[in-house]
């Protein structure tokens, strides 16, 4: 028997919410809503951690701006760096930013490894950056973690929404926890999001053109409207803070 | 040193499985650790050791057994099957401490000999299992 399966509840066991940030597609803004939502969660005195999920796609270090690499501290397993006042893991600490070619197997093993050698210490939040789909994480990630819940996020494109309509239907179909839709990048005409996902829309980021000149400046990134909305989002408010 | 994380992840798994068995004692607890894991015998043993006296009772005399099984490479591109130990010393220390820390960034730094493909398969010689725990009611 695998004996990391029985000791990821205990790494787990300071740590208060549990938040895998996911949706169907890619480039729909997961790895920014994650980061973002560390990001303004730990501005507003909140102890957060940011767990970046999407090994073969690894982009929440490019948002936050964290180009050295280190390997963690060890002590009695690895403790997360505190960058940003967030505790962060990324594969990216260990692939030193290579491509990391892994398929399903290889994937299921370092998340386990991940979850059974890294120490969080007490935290309010912990955010997971999830690759796109329903996949070996996401499945991986429902078995492990008893507590995990899902913010799913989509954009205002019919694509987009019939990918992300299964994942939401899966998600209930498992009774796993979802804290809500969220429809980022929209535009005022369209709004697929509150149409399909009737009970668990959160509300809609506007799409910010100066998003792309913040990314890798965490001052600027919290003066984005995408952070101001996620900062503003009253139903995540009520739900999270 | 994140075998203790490992060794705990062991003696966990060694706890529970006395309580399901309802075993007043654990006797033997024998180990299998993959050679892409990199781990130190004597870390690893030291680590064990610490960690069991958290329940001394259960765990007097226990003899932990551990081996090391060697790992292996199979090339999903082309076939070609070989050993971590005759490519391992071609790695720098950064890689080798990568490997240690997740043995699935092999895919990373290693590439098949003959095709030079990352897609290869682990064979072998991955991960940590408890093979066999034994113990009296």
């Amino acid at each position: 028997m695998d004996p990391r399966i029985n000791v990821v509840e205990k790494r787990l066991e300071k740590v208060g919410r549990i938040i895998a940030v996911a949706g169907g597609k890619g480039g729909i803004g997961k790895s920014t809503v994650a980061s973002l939502l560390a990001l303004v969660l730990a501005d507003s005195n909140q102890k957060v951690g940011l767990l970046d999920l999407d090994f073969t796609g690894a982009s929440t270090h490019i948002i936050l701006g964290i180009d050295n690499f280190h390997f963690p501290e060890e002590d009695e397993g690895i403790i997360p760096p505190k960058l940003h006042g967030i505790s962060y893991i990324t594969i990216a600490n260990f692939t030193q930013d290579h491509a990391t070619p892994l398929r399903g197997q290889d994937i299921t093993n370092a998340i386990l490894e991940l979850l059974a050698i890294t120490r969080w210490d007490e935290l309010d939040y912990l955010i997971i950056d999830m690759p796109p789909g329903i996949n070996d994480t996401t499945l991986d990630i429902i078995r492990l973690i008893n507590n995990i819940e899902f913010c799913v996020v989509t954009t205002p494109s019919k694509i987009t929404t019939g990918v992300v309509k299964k994942s939401v239907e899966l998600l209930e179909e498992l009774d796993v926890p979802i804290l809500g839709v969220i429809e980022n990048m929209t535009y005022p005409t369209i709004h697929y999001a509150k149409e399909t996902f009737p009970k668990c829309y959160l509300g809609t980021i506007p799409f910010d053109e100066t998003y792309e000149e913040a990314i890798g400046d965490t001052e600027k990134l919290l003066e984005t409207t995408i952070a101001k909305t996620l900062r503003n989002f009253t139903v995540i408010c009520d739900k999270m803070c | 040193m994140h075998e203790w994380a490992l060794a705990d992840a062991v003696i966990t798994t060694a706890k529970k499985v006395a309580k399901e068995e309802n075993l007043i004692k654990v006797t033997e607890i024998v180990v299998k650790i993959g050679e892409l894991q990199t781990i130190s015998r004597e870390i690893f043993n030291t680590a064990l050791q610490q960690v069991l006296k958290d329940a001394p009772e259960l765990f007097e005399n226990v003899e932990c057994k551990l081996e090391i099984e060697p790992a292996g490479f199979k090339c999903m591109n082309c076939g070609h099957e070989w050993l971590f130990c005759d490519v391992k010393k071609k790695l720098d220390d950064d890689e080798t401490e990568s490997i240690h820390f997740i043995p699935e960034t092999a895919h990373v730094f290693l590439k098949c000999p003959a095709c030079k493909s990352p897609d290869f398969e682990i064979a072998k010689g991955r991960g940590i299992w408890v093979d066999s725990i034994e113990g009296e009611k």
